[in-house]
Order: structure tokens, then C-alpha cells, then sequence
């Protein structure tokens, strides 16, 4: 092994460039021997080392006055009161869903659930944002139902409620599908642990599950793009075991409850190499270790598949010196492999041993930190401007509208996703107030009067037209989402999906997105406490649409407050906020009907934005407020529709009288305006509700009543052309947007 | 009243029954973890849901030889009561201490939402704070709810009056429709035929509390307080 001539080829195979190889030269002062190598390549990666992204991410607003731990840990952590954080993270397991939707899907459930127990938090619930290609596509099909059935499987089995999420479907994600997961635990403020390897002579403790030979440079695979040879990558798939995993936990949880742990952290990509120079390096320590005492699946493993392992379901601590036998018993009460490995050192340095062999010798900080960097060139694409145009003049308008609204809720990124949340324990842990399905999912905090509402949210289609507008939006509209459930955002995950970042028009759309991101987060005042990034998403140099997903935290100080979407009682009012303007660019209803992707997506006023949803969490507050949702894609008309039926207990229908105030009427009904919600007020105070609104700012405007079986929206003035009139039975609309997946899986 | 949880390694909803037993209902709980071989002391036992081991293998068919499992026998022997919800309910099937077995849900997908339950008996010691006939709205969450027996079994546990509850519509009609899972007569819970052992898929822990929009499933908790003269407490909610 030390005889080791590094070629070209090799370099290649570890996706290290020579100019990065000339560095790992001078940090140890020879050439590095196969194992360090690897340990170099893994850590190196764009996916462990944020290299392309580091110096971009750094503009992210990720302080306030409630932020206890901001990015660099397991996870971020907000103060939620009564002593209680809570922590959360969002992470992407693309590509390898991608090469095996069913582990791939599994393991990235598993990967976050860990991120927030190695913090100390007990993991309540889980979200998650998933892109695929259109569901015409028979691998698409086997894409998803891998997809959901793999997060279902470990999800349920842990017994960690998958409380909500959204899907959209569109041919960009076809053969790179996304699957990001958020994970959010609750811990005690003053118990928060952290991944430091602290006390010099302190045991190093390996414990879980065994390491094999699975999962080997999962990292590099996942910082690379993919070609027709994709599925030849399976072996770096890992496997996923959700019972080891929820006996980990339990035993994680136990320990914590002591005080014998000083530092843990789950080991996920690139597995012991990242845990252990991790931890190392973030306390300026180093550690030795005995990778002869690391418990394995099976005999002859080398150094090097060792350290480079990725199998799941394992974690690394630090432990107060002498107090290893209370740790091991508690791990062999939960049935868990455990092994004390090595020790601290205050060497600064990974030190490996096999037999008492010296096999590996790096600075931590090297390999953790110390990384490259690169500030990658960026340029708008050239088809940019084209894609921007968009003449409303040559665009037909409606015709036939009752005809145009079926075929939005036809489509499935707008259609009820009941086939898959029905899949997923969504109730198990009895905090889940409001279901799957809503703007937000609501979860009680037990033992508080509070509650926590939560969304994921982004458009890609968007962000590609208008990369600053789209990340903006997401922001926004993550937080309208919470708004329109009466909560207060408190705290940001991002999981920054783009396409290759070597190529200049990607860093553009990046760049661009961070300061949308940024700008939003801090004019909404809330800060971004963990995220990852994942990049080179795209397969036969197809990039996906830059797709910066969000997940959000609110909080319900009232929990008996908190509201849903759906309409609650006849002779309620329907008020609107917000204004409605020519939006066309970027809808979805421009998509399914007219089949273009282009134009400029919506703008969005950040102070209207601010303002409508302060307005609506204070009426929430209140108790003024029946339903609130918020418009989003599909517009108006799709948002009245889910208002009618897509709550479980009940439909309502609704009668609208919509102003046409000089828009196209396509517009009217299903252009994506931003900053707009529909409220349903009891009708004795709906002058109330109208008059705190127009106080605020915010402009609203009472639009129709709720009641009867049928969904009419007219629009003033516009008798006489009855092709524009929304008019359908309720039974109609669900038959299309309640059946539409399933329909199209062929399991209707 | 004092409850006894079953802790097995991967059991889920143990938290959710202590939940409602000790925070909800003021009563006294205590964990039992499954290597535990003697229940003293306790008035019920509660196998609660989850995937013990895993569920790698056919459900509730390695729980059945946890250690604990022979301390419940003992006890349902000596007439002590025992609940088993959903996974509980395949382990008290696994174990024999119910009659029948568990298929994988018709649609073959794991399945969680509301559904409807009729009360087909409600002079137990499970159900006697429901009307007979009376429509309950508890949620599943399972993959493997399908049951399934003999029809010599079958007919026995009818004639007895041992199928407690059974799925419906929500104005109490058995119908296929309303069978969310292909269990066979819609049966959704049993009871052995002492009385004192019942066994049922949905999880009334899930729908026991107004803030969760739904409380029926609190006659159930409370039925079990009642046949011990026990009336539920009020309590504060405390810790987390």
C-alpha cells in the first residue's frame, strides 16, 4: 500500500483535481499513502466540503435573538420557551434515490432523523420536498412509489410521524429527481450536545451497527452528475436498518439523560472520516484510533473501506475517561455493537492504527476545514432573456374556464397528495393537530400551551426564470404557509439543490439565489440555523432547475388557535388579501394549458408580504379567522377549490364574485400573485376583520360567501360570456383533484 | 389504577399510551421492558404498537418470544386485563393469547388515516362506556391489518360475541367499502373468550384528546377505568 504511485487515473477515480492534489502534498509533507488518500477524496468532495458553495453560503443571516445553534453543527437549534429548542435540519438524498428510490429514500430518512438525535433532540416529525419527472413516464412511477414507500418504511417503523411535504412533478427532474428530508426534535435548551472531541485522554466510542463494506465513496458519487451509467453506482447506495436505528436512538436518548457524554456525532457521509476529524477539529484536538477494534460485518476489511464506509446506523462519542463501562451497558441494553476505538489526543492530528501500525496520519483541521475553496466563475445563460419573454398578446384567454381549472387540478404537483401522506405514520407521537394536507402541519409541544407549524416549500420553475425572485418567493411563501396556520416563523433549513457548478450559468442561478434567499430572510426576520447543499444535479449535462428548497418553523403560542385551510361553516364570508395582478409568468396554469415554461415569475413586495402576514397572524390570534390559506400554484381559483374540499371532515362549496378591475380574466382566476390569502371569517365579522386589514396596510376585499355544493366564481361584468364562469360541482372538482395521482399510477 | 406499557425494542407508541394513561387520565404507569419476567402489582397491561424487532419478519413473530411475553400469559391466565393495539394485537396473535393471524393489507401499502369502527359488544370491560352500535372514528396505522382466521374460528368468536369492533361507514354500515384493509368481516378488534384479553387495530391512544380534534377513543381507556370502579382524574398536563 505505501508503495503507492498516485497516476492521473486515480486522481480521476477520486474526483480530486491536480491543483487539489498539490495541496494534500504540502499539508503532509509527502504523498499520501491509498487510505489517505481516500480520506482526502471523501472529505474533499463538494458534498462533505461545500467547496464551490462555502463562500457564498457565508452572506446567509443565521443569527437572532432565539438562535441557540446556528450551521456547522449536526443541526440548528431555536429557543422556543419553557427551556425547550427546537432543532432542525434539511438534507438531500438525490442521488441516490435516484439510483435506488427504495434504499436511497430510506437511508436519507434515516441520515436526518440522526443529525437530530446525536443533538440530544427527540426527533417529533419529518417533512419532506420531492421533484420528479412527469408521472407519464413509467420509470418516473417506479421513481415515486420507491421514493415513498422507502421513506415510509423507515419513517414508520422509527415512529417519527412524517407530518407533511410537497411534490412537483415537471420532465426537468426526470432523470434527477430530488428528495430532500426535514427533520425537526425537541430537546431541553440546557441539554444540547454537540460533535466535539474535547478532554485530551478522553475514549473514543464506536456504537450501532456494524461497519461493511456498503456505501463506499457515497460522497463523491453524490458530488457528481450522472450519465446513462447511473445504475451501475448501486453498490454506493447504503441500506437502511430503521430498527437498529430506533434502537440508537432510544440508547442516544438514555445516555443523554446522563452525564458522561461529552461529544457525539452520527457518522453519514464519508462515515468515520468525517465523524472523527469532524469532532477533532472543532475542538482543535486530535484523535487515535484502533480500526482493529471497529466492530465489522465482515473479516479483511482494509483501512481504507474502513474509514470510507458509509454504512448506516452508526455513531461516535466521546466520553468522559472512566466512565465506559456505564456507556457500553447501556448500548448492549439496546442490543447495539460498542467498542471504545481510541482516544483523544491533543495532537491536532488523525492518528490510525491498525494492530498498533501506524496507517494514517492527517492534521483534523485538513481535512475538516481546510478544504478548497473555490469562488467559481458565474454568467447568466444565454437563454436567459428568451426564456424571460413572454408577449401576453399572443397568448389566448380563456375560453372555457371550468374546462381550464379541471386541468390544473389534473395536474399532479397540484392534485391532492392523499395516495402518498396516506402511506406515512403522520399521527404516531399524538402531537399532530393538523394533518397532512393543510398550508402547514401543526404539532402540539406537550407539556407547553404552544404549538410548532412547519412547511417545506420552493418553486423551481420560478427560481429558474428569476433565479433572485424564485429563492425570495420560497422564503416567502414558506412563511405564508405558516402565517395562514397562525404562526410566527422562528427559525430556516435550506437544502440548495442546483445542477453543476462548474458551469457558469449554475453559480449564476446560486449566487442569485442566495441573495434572494438572504434578502427575504432578513426582512422577514428570521434566520437560516442549518441547510446543505447539493450540486452537480444533472444527467447527460441536463441541469435540474435551481430548486433552493425551504423548510420553515413557526410557533403557535396559543395551540387551541392554530387554524386550517379548508372551509369550516355555510354563511361564513370569503375575504381575500392581497391584490391580484397580471401574473402569468412561470404558473402552472401557463404550463398545463398553454405548455410554456417562460416569462417573468411574480414579484413580490417583501413589505406587502410582511404586511399581509402579520395581518393574518394577528386575526388568527384573535380568533377572528375560520380558514386561511394561502394562493399559490394554480392561483385563486385552485386555492377556492382546496378551500371547498380539501378538508377530511367536510365540503363546503363557495359562491365568488370576483372584480375584474381591467386583467386578463385568465389572470384573474389562476395567475400566481404573491402576498395573497383567502380567509373564511364568520359573516357578523366580516366588516371587523376588513377594517383591522385595511388598518394594517393590507389591502382585502370580501369576495364571496361559503355554502352549498358547488364551487361558482363569477366575474363582474362578465354575464353575458358564460365560458368564463367557474361553475362545478364539488363531487366534479374532487373527482379530479382528489383522484389524479392515483389515476395516474393506474390505482384509481 | 396501575398500567403496565411493554417496552419491546422498537415499539413506537409506548410514549402515546403512557401519554394517555398518566398525563391524560391521572393514572399510575409503569414501563415494562420486554426482559422482564414478572408483572406485580399491575391492574392492565398494555402491548402497544409499533415494529418490535423490526417487523423484518411476519409481525409480532419474534416479540412473541421476548421474555415479557410469558409474564403477560401468566397474567391474562390469572384474569388480568390486556390491551394490545395494532402491533400489540399481532404480538397477542403470535403469541395465541388471541385466535387468527395477520395478512398484509389488501392494497399492500402501509395505511394511516381515520376510519370508522362499529362497537359489536359493548358489555366488556374494554367497551362498556359505548352504546352497542355505536360508531366510533379512531385512526389506523399499518401495513399488516388484514386478519384473517378459520371459518370454524370465525363462527366461534361471532357466536361468543368476541368481535368487539368492526369497520363501517360513518353511519355504522359494514360494508366492503368501508374495510380499509381486507380483514376478513370487516373485524378491526377481538376479544378472547374470558373477556379479559382484547386485541384491535386502530390506535384509540391517537384519538383520545380535544386537541387532536377527536376524543372517542378515550371510552375505551375509560371502559378499562370503569371495570375496575375507577373513575378517570382530572389532571394537569406535565412534562414532555
Amino acid at each position: 500500500m505505501n508503495a503507492l504511485v498516485i497516476t492521473k487515473a486515480i486522481l480521476e477515480q477520486h474526483k480530486l483535481s491536480d491543483d487539489e492534489y498539490k495541496k494534500i502534498l504540502e499539508i503532509l509533507g509527502r504523498e499520501p499513502n491509498w487510505t489517505e488518500l481516500g480520506m482526502f477524496s471523501a472529505m474533499w468532495s463538494e458534498h462533505c466540503s461545500y467547496k464551490s458553495s462555502r463562500i457564498h453560503l457565508k452572506k446567509l443571516p443565521t443569527t437572532g435573538p432565539r438562535v441557540v445553534q446556528g450551521p456547522g453543527e449536526n443541526a440548528g437549534a431555536v429557543d422556543i420557551g419553557d427551556g425547550l429548542c427546537a432543532v432542525f435540519k434539511m438534507e438531500s438524498h438525490n442521488h441516490p434515490s435516484f439510483i435506488e428510490p427504495y434504499q436511497g429514500a430510506a437511508t436519507g430518512v434515516g441520515g436526518i432523523l440522526r443529525d437530530i438525535f446525536t443533538m440530544g433532540a427527540r426527533p417529533i416529525a419529518l417533512l419532506n420536498s420531492l421533484r420528479f419527472g412527469g408521472l407519464d413516464n413509467a420509470n418516473t412511477r417506479h421513481l415515486l412509489k420507491g421514493v415513498v414507500s422507502g421513506i415510509a418504511g423507515y419513517g414508520n417503523c422509527m415512529g417519527v410521524p412524517t407530518v407533511g411535504g410537497e411534490i412537483v412533478f415537471n420532465d426537468i427532474y426526470a432523470l434527477n429527481p430530488l428528495v430532500n428530508v426535514f427533520c425537526l426534535g425537541i430537546a431541553k435548551k440546557d441539554k444540547i450536545f454537540l460533535g466535539k472531541a474535547a478532554g485530551v485522554g478522553n475514549p473514543v466510542i464506536y456504537f450501532g451497527s456494524k461497519t461493511g463494506r456498503d456505501g463506499i465513496h457515497g460522497a463523491t458519487m453524490a458530488s457528481d452528475s450522472f450519465d446513462e451509467q447511473a445504475a451501475q453506482k448501486r453498490p454506493t447506495v447504503q441500506v437502511g436498518d430503521p430498527f437498529t436505528e430506533k434502537l440508537l436512538l432510544e440508547a442516544c436518548l438514555e445516555l443523554m439523560a446522563g452525564d458522561c457524554l461529552v461529544g457525539i456525532q452520527d457518522m453519514g457521509a464519508a462515515g468515520l472520516t468525517s465523524s472523527a476529524c469532524e469532532m477533532a477539529s472543532r475542538e482543535g484536538t486530535g484523535v487515535e484510533l484502533e480500526l482493529a477494534d471497529v466492530p465489522r460485518r465482515e473479516p479483511g476489511m482494509t483501512p481504507y473501506e474502513i474509514m470510507l464506509s458509509e454504512s448506516q446506523e452508526r455513531m461516535l462519542m466521546v466520553v468522559k475517561a472512566g466512565r465506559e463501562d456505564e456507556v457500553i451497558k447501556i448500548c448492549r441494553k439496546w442490543d447495539l455493537d460498542v467498542a471504545v476505538i481510541g482516544r483523544v489526543t491533543d495532537t491536532g492530528k488523525v492518528v490510525l492504527k491498525e494492530h498498533g501500525q501506524v496507517v494514517a496520519e492527517i492534521p483534523a483541521k485538513a481535512l475538516a476545514d481546510e478544504g478548497p475553496r473555490y469562488d467559481r466563475p458565474s454568467s447568466p445563460p444565454a437563454y436567459q432573456e428568451m426564456l424571460q419573454s413572454l408577449n401576453h398578446d399572443a397568448l389566448p384567454d380563456l375560453k372555457d374556464a371550468n374546462a381550464a381549472l379541471l386541468a390544473l387540478l389534473d395536474s399532479p404537483t397540484i392534485a391532492s397528495k392523499r395516495w402518498v401522506y396516506e402511506q406515512y405514520d403522520h399521527m404516531v407521537r399524538t402531537n399532530t393537530m393538523v394533518r397532512p394536507g393543510s398550508d402547514a402541519a401543526v404539532l402540539r409541544v406537550k407539556g407547553t400551551n404552544k404549538a410548532l407549524a412547519l412547511s417545506v416549500d420552493c418553486n423551481g420553475r420560478y427560481c429558474l426564470l428569476n433565479p433572485y425572485e424564485g429563492a425570495k418567493i420560497a422564503i416567502a411563501e414558506c412563511a405564508r404557509n405558516l402565517a395562514c396556520s397562525g404562526a410566527e416563523p422562528i427559525g430556516v433549513t435550506d437544502c440548495l439543490n442546483f445542477g453543476n457548478p462548474q458551469r457558469p450559468e449554475v453559480m449564476w442561478q446560486f449566487v442569485l439565489a442566495i441573495e434572494g434567499l438572504k434578502d427575504a430572510c432578513e426582512a422577514l426576520n428570521v434566520p437560516i440555523v442549518s441547510g446543505n447543499v447539493s450540486l452537480y444535479n444533472e444527467t447527460n449535462d441536463l441541469s435540474i432547475y435551481p430548486t433552493p428548497m425551504i423548510g420553515m418553523v413557526g410557533l403557535i403560542e396559543d395551540a387551541d388557535r392554530a387554524v386550517t385551510q379548508w372551509f369550516k361553516e355555510s354563511g361564513d364570508a370569503i375575504i381575500l388579501l392581497g391584490q391580484t395582478r397580471e401574473d402569468l409568468g412561470g404558473t402552472e396554469y401557463l404550463k398545463v394549458v398553454h405548455h410554456r415554461e417562460q416569462g417573468s415569475p411574480p414579484l413580490l413586495s417583501l413589505e406587502t408580504e410582511k404586511a399581509v402576514q402579520a395581518c393574518t397572524i394577528r386575526l388568527i390570534r384573535d380568533g377572528l379567522v375560520q380558514s386561511a390559506h394561502d394562493c399559490s400554484d394554480g392561483g385563486l381559483a385552485v386555492a377556492l377549490t382546496e378551500c371547498c374540499i380539501a378538508g377530511s371532515a367536510q365540503q363546503l362549496g363557495a359562491v365568488v364574485q370576483l372584480p375584474l378591475d381591467g386583467l386578463r380574466r385568465d389572470a384573474l382566476l389562476f395567475g400566481e400573485s404573491q402576498s395573497r390569502i383567502v380567509l373564511s371569517v364568520k359573516a357578523e365579522l366580516a366588516e371587523r376583520v376588513l377594517n383591522t386589514a385595511w388598518d394594517a396596510g393590507v389591502h382585502a376585499a370580501r369576495i364571496g360567501t361559503v355554502g352549498g355544493a358547488r364551487l361558482v366564481i363569477q366575474v363582474d361584468g362578465d354575464q353575458q360570456a358564460a365560458g368564463c364562469k367557474i361553475d362545478l360541482e364539488l363531487t366534479a372538482l374532487y373527482d379530479h383533484w382528489g383522484l389524479a395521482i392515483p389515476r395516474a399510477l393506474g390505482q384509481d | 389504577m396501575k398500567i403496565g406499557v411493554v417496552v419491546f425494542p422498537g415499539s413506537n407508541c409506548d410514549h402515546d399510551c403512557q401519554y394517555i394513561f398518566k398525563d391524560v387520565l391521572g393514572q399510575y404507569v409503569e414501563m415494562i421492558w420486554h426482559k422482564e419476567t414478572l408483572l406485580a402489582g399491575l391492574d392492565a397491561v398494555v402491548l402497544p404498537g409499533g415494529f418490535s424487532y423490526g417487523d423484518y419478519l411476519r409481525t409480532g413473530a419474534i416479540a412473541r418470544f421476548s421474555p415479557v411475553m410469558g409474564a403477560v400469559k401468566a397474567f391474562a391466565k390469572k384474569g388480568g386485563l390486556v390491551i394490545g393495539i395494532c402491533n400489540g394485537f399481532q404480538i397477542l396473535l403470535e403469541a395465541g393469547l388471541l385466535p387468527g393471524v395477520m395478512l398484509r393489507n389488501t392494497s399492500l401499502n402501509f395505511i394511516c388515516k381515520d376510519v370508522y369502527v362499529k362497537v359489536e359488544n359493548a358489555a366488556t370491560r374494554f367497551t362498556n362506556r359505548c352504546e352497542s352500535g355505536q360508531v366510533l372514528k379512531i385512526p389506523i396505522a399499518h401495513a399488516d391489518g388484514n386478519y384473517y382466521t378459520d371459518p370454524i374460528t370465525l363462527g366461534g368468536i361471532k357466536a361468543n360475541a368476541q368481535v368487539i369492533f368492526r369497520y363501517c361507514t360513518a353511519d355504522g354500515k359494514v360494508t366492503p367499502d368501508a374495510n380499509p384493509n381486507g380483514s376478513l368481516d370487516n373485524i378491526a378488534g377481538i376479544m378472547n373468550a374470558d373477556g379479559n384479553v382484547l386485541g384491535m387495530m386502530p390506535h384509540p391512544e391517537r384519538s383520545a384528546e380535544a386537541i387532536l380534534g377527536n376524543e372517542d377513543g378515550r371510552l375505551i381507556f375509560q371502559s378499562m377505568l370503569s371495570s375496575f370502579g375507577k373513575p378517570e382524574l382530572q389532571s394537569k398536563l406535565i412534562g414532555i
